[in-house]
């Protein structure tokens, strides 16, 4: 079940949920990650829905939460990651082609595995337990399928 | 530099270094959960729920409001039939790419530059989402 134990998850777990935590505390909001996608467009894209005031009034923030997750895990990375930097073998289409359904997937849900699964969750959102009950299924059912056909 | 801003990056390191040390920068690791391979990622996910649970729920009730902030924020999401339509089409992202939005974002930051074709096509879908809906 744990191939690689479970202190690298449970100290991931537990960082994640101190992060999302004191900012909360500290400014009542939810740090959550899909929206920064609609929210940065917002700069460029002009037509009403990218020009919402959530997105409006959230994408300066949100910049500068997705300039922190990145350079966090840059930081961990040069530190005291016991691998190093590290480039995957996933095929690039992959990326690509599951990005594209990610953005989309996401932005329509509202919400992905930090907006539905940590923050939702701990809201006792129902609209969030169906959520991140099916992402879940589909995910492990594409993959299956993809082992199957060999992919 | 707003207060708000540097809060907020401050808490965008810690959870990118919980991304990075919890392996979901990986895309192989978040496909080996999805091959039932290594259920680490519920640990992790449990783990950041359960303490982002006290925050949201039990930290308010001893508090009129945040430190910094004017009101506690609730998470309101209507339950429709966008939210189910939406998880099914992010979990078969998921399931094709190992990449969620926060993930794709630490995994740059772990050196690996592939995924910046992912963030590319997430930053597509959401601007598709947004086209179709507007």
């Amino acid at each position: 079940m744990f191939p690689l134990g479970l202190t690298p998850y449970v100290v991931g777990g537990v960082l994640i949920g101190v992060a999302v935590s004191m900012v909360y505390i500290l400014t009542g909001t939810h740090a959550t990650q899909s929206s920064f996608f609609t929210s940065t467009l917002s700069y460029f894209v002009k037509r009403p829905f990218f020009q919402r005031e959530t997105y409006l009034q959230s994408r300066e923030w949100r910049l500068y939460l997705a300039a922190g997750v990145i350079l966090g895990a840059f930081v961990y990375t040069v530190t005291v990651s016991p691998d190093g930097f590290w480039v995957s073998s996933v095929p690039i289409w992959r990326f690509i082609l599951g990005g594209f359904l990610v953005g989309f997937g996401t932005r329509l849900s509202r919400g992905c595995t930090s907006g539905h699964g940590i923050s939702g969750l701990a809201s006792l959102s129902t609209t969030s337990l169906y959520a991140v009950i099916t992402f879940i299924i589909v995910g492990i059912i594409t993959v299956n399928i993809l082992g199957v056909l060999g992919i | 530099m707003k207060q708000k801003n540097i809060i907020l990056f401050i808490g965008g390191l810690v959870f990118g270094v919980g991304l990075a040390a919890g392996g979901m920068s990986k895309p192989e690791i978040v496909l080996s959960f999805l091959k039932l391979e290594d259920l680490g990622l519920l640990v992790l996910m449990g783990c950041a729920a359960v303490i982002n649970f006290v925050a949201i729920n039990i930290v308010p009730r001893f508090m009129e409001k945040p430190v910094f902030g004017d009101e506690f924020k609730p998470r309101e999401r209507k339950f429709g039939r966008h939210t189910m339509i939406g998880a099914i089409i992010f979990g078969t992202g998921w399931g094709i790419s190992g990449l969620c939005p926060g993930a794709a974002l630490s995994s740059l930051g772990v050196g690996n530059l592939p995924a910046l074709a992912g963030i590319g096509a997430i930053f597509l879908g959401a601007y598709v989402m947004g086209r179709w809906f507007s």
